[in-house]
């Protein structure tokens, strides 16, 4: 059984989509002994920050993923709001990666680069196991105006205005920056490999 | 590097795709689930979902053909027609929409962009703007075109960029449906003002036009219909021929 975080602030329909399209079992729970129990837990997102920490906050959910022994799956703002603090909104996340989201700031020479990061880009350095069967620089679709830095925790990179992570692993604990769940074959091949770790 | 998207829009009606010429005398173009899935596999990096009618027939947008265009697709999607208010975003997001693009409510109630991108965050906020050149002035219209605003073009979306939205969906009505190229000059003045993606809508007709609003207007995503709908210019053709010329694409 897969425990997708129901805490009314995520893509849940996306994700759930994805998961019948691969033909696994899940439950979309706010329910912290099922999110426990499930063999796989993916925590979802779309929203800022600071409205998606307060849901956490409100559901008594923020204890229960710190608890999670099982793989994790964060996307998006689910994989920020692991993190210890993000410059939204200036919101104390969950802490479980020792990192900080910032936010892109538009160029306004060279290459000008606009904000949001909105649209497909290249996943490079992609060893970990949840990227089996990837090519190296295969294209995700990302959404997002905060990032996380690059750090001794990062997976999988990508690039905009600089590097950043679009992957990062804290022992059982993964987090995409990108939507997995919207990424076509590509994603669709991530979310088989996370169900299979 | 970052992509450049190509979007198929698809205009809906009464549960129908449909397009028309310069925002009139529309065609039946298919059932949009069967279109939406089709264009997913041919490469489309990106769909918009537009129920034309909504905002005349204040009519909400159609939630079951939201759901189960997410159930057949997965690549990211945006809904808008006749949405109005926070709660139908929450609908729409819920029901797997990646990003709801307002319009005609956005220039009643400038408010909405801020209410919608402080709740859901601003990538999810998509903000279309028909305009149409009435002598040197592009005018904002509202109502599928049918009304004349009193905002000009490039005041309202650096202003819908200041309240919130993350992205402009703007659609020359000059150029809608003539296939005859996109509005160049005002794209790219618009890319020049805005910090945030501009997607351009209206004119497609050939290969080369999408070539021209990339190289020429800075756009970071082209939209189109009929060309599309009707097959003249199939998407993988398209893609490998903007790759050919270094336009950066999803392969």
């Amino acid at each position: 059984m897969v425990a997708i975080i129901d805490y009314d602030a995520g893509n849940t329909c996306s994700v759930i989509n994805a998961l019948k399209r691969l033909d696994v079992n899940f439950e979309l729970t706010s329910d912290a002994n099922k999110i426990l129990a499930a063999d796989k837990v993916i925590f979802p997102g779309v929203g800022h920050a600071t409205q998606a920490m307060k849901a956490l906050n409100d559901k008594g959910l923020v204890d229960t993923i710190k608890l999670v022994k099982q793989p994790l799956l964060g996307i998006c703002i689910g994989m920020q709001l692991l993190c210890d603090f993000s410059v939204e909104g200036n919101t104390r996340c969950l802490g479980i990666f020792d990192a900080i989201v910032q936010k892109f700031v538009p160029l306004a020479y060279e290459d000008f680069h606009k904000v949001p990061h909105m649209g497909w880009n290249k996943l490079t350095s992609t060893e970990d196991d949840l990227f089996a069967g990837i090519d190296d620089g295969a294209y995700v679709y990302f959404v997002h105006s905060y990032f996380v830095e690059e750090n001794a925790r990062t997976i999988g990179e990508s690039h905009y205005n600089h590097p950043f992570s679009a992957a990062i692993r804290k022992d059982n604990f993964y987090g995409v920056q990108f939507h997995a769940e919207k990424s076509g074959a590509v994603g669709q091949q991530i979310l088989q490999n996370f169900l299979e770790l | 590097m970052l992509a450049k998207r190509i979007i198929p829009c698809l205009d809906i009606k009464n549960g129908r795709t449909v397009k028309g010429v310069n925002f009139e005398n529309l065609r039946d173009a298919g059932d949009p689930v069967e279109l939406a899935k089709r264009y997913a596999e041919e490469g489309a990096d990106e769909l918009v979902f537009l129920d034309i009618s909504a905002t005349i027939e204040e009519r909400e947008t159609l939630y079951e053909l939201v759901t189960k265009v997410g159930e057949q697709i997965n690549i990211p999607y945006a809904v808008g027609g006749g949405i109005s208010s926070v709660e139908q975003t929450y609908k729409l997001l819920r029901c797997g929409a990646e990003k709801v693009s307002v319009n005609s409510s956005a220039v009643r109630d400038p408010k909405l962009i801020k209410e919608i991108s402080a709740e859901y965050g601003s990538q999810c906020m998509v903000v279309a703007i028909d305009a149409r050149q009435v002598g040197d002035k592009w005018v904002v219209h509202t109502h599928g075109g049918s009304r004349a605003t009193e905002l000009e073009l490039f005041g309202w979306a650096k202003r819908v960029q200041d309240l919130g939205a993350g992205e402009i969906l703007f659609t020359s009505m000059d150029h809608d449906g003539t296939k005859a190229g996109f509005a160049i000059d005002a794209l790219f003045q618009m890319n020049e003002e805005l910090s945030i993606p501009v997607i351009a809508s209206g004119g497609a007709g050939n290969k080369e036009h999408f070539k021209e609003v990339f190289e020429k207007a800075n756009a970071d995503a082209a939209l189109a219909a009929s060309v599309f709908h009707f097959g003249e210019i199939p998407i993988p053709d398209l893609k490998q021929y903007l790759s050919a010329h270094n336009i950066e694409m999803r392969n």
